[in-house]
């Protein structure tokens, strides 16, 4: 099944948070490839993952153990 | 500019040691409070990670970086701290349940966009100036205590979702329903502040 925009976004954010099974990243792959906006939303998610990082480090070392 | 015990010496200078774990408290003292946004919470974390890393130097012995040595015991103690804070005022339903209905106003009744979101411009030149970490922060603060919190474990403790769960009492469905409102709502705040300019 086609998911909407807004189902996309949830998959997104749970792709960062679970595993997703064959059959979501699947959907989730249908529905990137024709919506530009949800790429968008989706470099943002990613985005936001790395800024937040940034707030407590220098950028000298990426991981704490 | 890790610190190293010298091979010459078979007793590292106990001065020299605190010193140096005292020029990292600012580090950590900021590591603490963008975890909790409790200033005195961070402090009581940071100087319990501290009493800990001293009692504990031999177990250092100049085998890592001492910042990455010291922010891995403060994890801990961070994630203690916000524990207690759970046990104190869990989370309530209404941070964690349901869908997040506060961004409904950007689909339209079919789920579709309203309006495609934009592509951000230059957002690695961002992550280098001292005012987009500003408003990122300020965003950070906007959310709510829990969320940003929960959002933090995942995404700056880097704790995997099942451990933020059960410090949190909340379930793995509630888990992902708050780090996907944190998202969706940095996200808007950033666009509308920094983006969208």
């Amino acid at each position: 099944m086609l998911l909407s925009c807004k189902e996309t976004t949830r998959q997104l954010s749970q792709g960062e948070d679970r595993k997703l099974s064959f059959g979501e990243r699947v959907a989730l792959r249908l529905h990137l490839a024709i919506c530009n906006g949800c790429r968008n939303v989706n470099a943002q998610i990613k985005f936001l993952r790395l800024a937040v990082k940034r707030l407590s480090q220098d950028g000298d070392e990426e991981r704490t153990a | 500019m890790g610190f190293r015990t010298p091979n010459s010496s078979p007793l590292p200078s106990t001065a020299d040691f605190r010193t140096q774990v005292e020029s990292l408290r600012p580090y950590l003292l900021r590591y603490a409070a963008l975890q909790l946004r409790d200033a005195a919470a961070a402090e009581d974390a940071v100087q319990e990670a501290l009493l800990a890393a001293l009692a504990g130097e031999a177990n250092f012995a100049g085998r890592s970086n001492l910042r990455t040595w010291l922010t891995g015991i403060l994890k801990h103690k961070v994630v203690d701290s916000i524990r207690r804070q759970v046990r104190e005022r869990p989370v309530s339903e209404l941070e964690s349940e349901g869908e997040p209905t506060e961004f409904d106003a950007l689909f339209d009744r079919r789920g579709h966009w309203q309006e495609n979101p934009d592509t951000w411009q230059q957002p690695e030149g961002a992550l280098g100036q001292k005012q987009f970490l500003a408003a990122l922060e300020l965003c950070l603060r906007a959310l709510p205590a829990r969320t940003a919190q929960a959002f933090m474990m995942r995404e700056h403790l880097g704790l995997e979702t099942a451990e933020i769960c059960k410090e949190m009492g909340i379930t793995p469905t509630h888990c992902w329903v708050m780090l996907h409102r944190a998202r969706m709502a940095l996200r808007l705040c950033l666009e509308t502040n920094w983006f969208g300019k």
